[in-house]
């Protein structure tokens, strides 16, 4: 599967929610459509919940993925202002 | 602007509704919003703006605080009888969020100083408790182009409606004149129920909100009635008045004026 470069990462361990959301959600805001947003987070209820949020604020999750025993990485594509 | 750390966790709750987002919480901290009277309408208009960030806010009065008044006017307390209202409301605005600044304005309003006063602001809202001064804030800003967010309280009953000028109706397209004094209550006549501003005053907040953040459907051509004794509310369709004397197609009122009746203070 063809690899996905993020125009840019946050790293946001140590956030619990909402400002897990809160953090994403403002990174994608100053971001152009149709660019890529990764995000590494430790808190897991956000692992699932910012993946929900950014669908319903209407932009498309690429992947959800934990990359060792406490972090994720989620991507994310801006599809609308 | 950049939000600080601070700002993102105070203004979390807005950030995170898909209306507002950090773009929203922005146009809040930009915008300016002035209220003409710091009273029973003026204090909860003002409390939740300053919760909201509004960024600059003004608030016209010349009355200093009475102990009568704080059944009702909580953005005053019992230490500050005889204190200005204006610098009570200031202190307490600034002290829920510093982000605000809070330009006290101890005047009478007066056909002389309303345009200069109101000029430099995006929005006004109403809470005064009279009605030469509800005409007049009226004229000037149709006069002038400014969105006006009005509201009225008296006994269990209030009213709130938003005029946009140009694309909607005034409150002149309402009620062309005044209420000769004799129709309006006596003092006597003139109790209100401590949390009824509260209402009408939350519901004015919230359409300045909206007009900030370009939000929903603002109350034009619309006025909003609260039967607080029946808990009902009902909206009544008012129409722009082609004829009206001072947003019509052909207005008598191109100037201000003041309204010199004697009606009693009732000091809503």
């Amino acid at each position: 599967m063809e690899e996905i470069k993020p125009d840019k990462t946050i790293n946001i361990k140590g956030l619990v929610c909402p400002y897990t959301f809160v953090k994403s959600k403002l990174a994608i805001e100053d971001m152009e459509v149709g660019e890529v947003l990764e995000i590494i987070l430790d808190y897991p209820e956000a692992s699932r919940s910012i993946p929900k949020s950014m669908e319903d604020h209407g932009h498309k999750v690429l992947k959800v993925e934990k990359i060792n025993d406490t972090d994720w990485v989620i991507v994310i594509r801006k599809e609308r202002e | 602007m950049e939000l600080n750390d601070e700002q993102i966790h105070r203004y979390s709750r807005h950030i995170i509704l898909p209306e507002v987002g950090g773009k929203g919480q922005k146009k809040l901290l930009s915008a300016r919003v002035i209220l003409v009277g710091a009273g029973g309408l003026g204090c909860p208009v003002g409390y939740y703006l300053a919760a909201a960030g509004v960024g600059t806010i003004g608030i016209i009065d010349n009355d200093t605080i009475e102990l009568s008044n704080l059944q009702r006017q909580i953005a005053h307390n019992t230490e500050r009888v005889g204190m200005h209202k204006t610098d009570s409301a200031k202190k307490t605005f600034e002290a829920l969020n510093p982000d605000v600044n809070v330009i006290a304005i101890k005047e009478r309003i007066t056909k002389d100083n309303i345009l200069d006063f109101i000029k430099d602001y995006d929005i006004v809202v109403d809470g005064s408790d009279n009605f030469p001064t509800r005409y007049l804030v009226n004229d000037a800003c149709v006069l002038s182009g400014k969105p006006l967010v009005s509201g009225a309280i008296l006994r269990f009953e209030g009213q709130v409606t938003t005029i946009l000028p140009k694309e909607g109706h005034c409150y002149r397209c309402l009620f062309e004149e005044p209420p000769p004094p004799g129709l309006v209550p006596s003092c006597q006549e003139a109790g209100v129920l401590g949390a009824l501003p509260g209402v009408i005053g939350g519901l004015q907040a919230m359409e300045v909100l909206k007009l900030i953040l370009g939000k929903g459907e603002p109350l034009k051509n619309r006025l909003l009635i609260y039967d607080a004794l029946k808990t009902s509310f009902r909206k009544v369709k008012i129409p722009k008045n082609p004829a009206c004397p001072v947003c019509g197609e052909n207005p008598t009122i191109t100037e201000l004026h003041d309204y010199e009746a004697e009606y009693c203070q009732m000091r809503l």
